[in-house]
């Protein structure tokens, strides 16, 4: 488990979720304060989505417990209103424009001044000027960057990114990492699913690498070395050690 | 925390209207079928044997029936794309206010088809609907409401399946029955100017399908979401 934070924003044990017979994730504990980030990784079908997918209230767990800000799984909208979720895919609809899309969030998840906080969201992903642009005619990139502006607009708790930095360019990248950080800061607790180990040791403050379902290596990135971790990845996802 | 169940039901009809405004995808295909279907029934009509007042409420309702599926079957795959649903999910509005927002977009939806339905047929058929507009306006808006109800459940239902264009059909079809058979039984007296007493009984039969397929969908449709 990782350190315990005096307030655990984030918490998970035993958190267990099946497929039919098959456990996609497997016994998971976790414990993220506020202004924590976990860089996740692992191979393909390790189960990383599924676990932000039962954090985010999307599944319910088979088994074990877990908890956003205190409100056990699955929660309902008090839970679900402090989660923020940005996946691989946009989740927005083409038909509508950037701004429209983030506003429908904004709305959905009741801030005051939906259009001012949608507008402020496209501007820190620096896409506000493509704001009346139809999604479906932006680039890969400039609809991820929408996506996540989506995802920010409530100003969530708790932040949960599978693979968020998937199509975006430098700038992109940078804008994102630079939120990433921001939000950190303002106390947010972050899990950050990602294959690329750089981009999420650079803004994790924990790394924890899951293989068929579980944790199998989890420690504060203080006392990481990128290029032994590294090493050590490859080797667990290789080889399964 | 998130909008009323009201407030969030009308964001959601609102944001699915305004997508379904800029394609017109789903309209412009439920009115080519609207017109194409009166035009079929016409030409194939042998007004020396049947009159057109006996044919007209069955072809309006075959054509309501079928063309407000169009309109259903592309509720839930607008969602589907980039899983947008996802977005809706996530957020802290309940599942009821989904159902109850796609709901009110698909009754508008078939509202509008109805309109230019009865517009075809009114012009294939020579036919004057000037006579109890209020009455068959009513029939046709409950009408309306209990295939919408079923049918934005069973959308939810079909929209992962490989077979989501055919399954939605066959699924919704035995339980629209109930709700077209009142509906064309009435239309078909009221186009006859028979008095509004003689319909009362139909729309008796309709209010209570509304009134028990709403609730029961709404307390269901949650369920369709579980993965």
């Amino acid at each position: 488990m990782l350190d315990a934070a005096p307030a655990a924003v984030v918490e998970a044990h035993g958190l267990t979720r099946r497929y039919g017979m098959r456990r996609a994730v497997d016994g998971v504990d976790l414990t993220l304060g506020a202004g924590e980030c976990l860089a996740l990784f692992g191979p393909n079908g390790a189960g990383k989505t599924t676990l932000l997918r039962v954090l985010a209230g999307l599944l319910k767990p088979s088994g074990g417990t877990a908890r956003i800000a205190g409100v056990p799984l699955p929660g309902g909208p008090a839970a679900r209103a402090m989660v923020g979720l940005i996946s691989h895919e946009h989740m927005l609809y083409s038909a509508l424009t950037a701004r429209e899309n983030v506003e429908f969030a904004a709305r959905l998840y009741g801030v005051r001044d939906a259009r001012g906080a949608a507008a402020h969201a496209l501007e820190r992903m620096h896409v506000a000027e493509r704001a009346d642009t139809p999604v479906r005619a932006l680039s890969r990139g400039l609809q991820q960057r929408v996506s996540i502006a989506r995802a920010m607009v409530h100003d969530p708790r708790v932040v949960l990114l599978d693979e968020p930095f998937t199509g975006l360019d430098a700038a992109g990248a940078a804008a994102l990492t630079v939120m990433l950080c921001d939000l950190k800061e303002g106390g947010a607790a972050l899990i950050l699913v990602t294959h690329n180990l750089a981009e999420g040791l650079e803004v994790a403050t924990h790394a924890a690498i899951m293989r068929a379902g579980q944790f199998v290596r989890q420690e504060p990135c203080a006392t990481l070395d990128l290029t032994d971790y590294t090493a050590a990845y490859r080797e667990l996802v290789t080889h399964g050690a | 925390m998130g909008p009323s169940l009201l407030g969030a039901a009308l964001l959601i009809a609102r944001k699915d209207l305004a997508i379904e405004f800029r394609t017109r995808t789903a309209f412009f295909s439920a009115v080519v079928f609207g017109v194409l279907g009166a035009a079929i029934f016409y030409f194939a009509w042998d007004p020396t044997s049947v009159g057109a007042l006996e044919l007209a409420p069955g072809v309006l309702w075959m054509i309501f029936t079928f063309a407000g599926l169009l309109g259903l079957q592309r509720s839930f795959s607008t969602e589907l794309a980039d899983r947008a649903m996802d977005g809706l999910l996530v957020s802290p509005v309940s599942r009821e206010a989904i159902y109850m927002g796609k709901a009110l977009a698909n009754l508008v939806f078939v509202c509008a088809v109805e309109v230019v339905a009865i517009l075809a047929v009114a012009l294939f058929y020579n036919m004057s609907f000037s006579t109890h507009v209020p009455a068959l306006a009513l029939f046709a808006f409950l009408a309306a409401v209990g295939l919408v109800a079923v049918g934005t459940l069973f959308s939810a239902m079909t929209v992962n399946t490989r077979l989501a264009e055919l399954l939605l059909p066959v699924l919704s079809l035995p339980f629209f029955v109930p709700v077209v058979i009142p509906a064309a039984q009435a239309t078909a007296k009221l186009l006859a100017g028979r008095p509004l007493a003689e319909v009362a009984g139909w729309l008796k039969v309709l209010v209570a399908f509304d009134i028990v397929f709403v609730v029961a969908c709404t307390l269901a449709f949650p369920f369709t979401l579980e993965e």
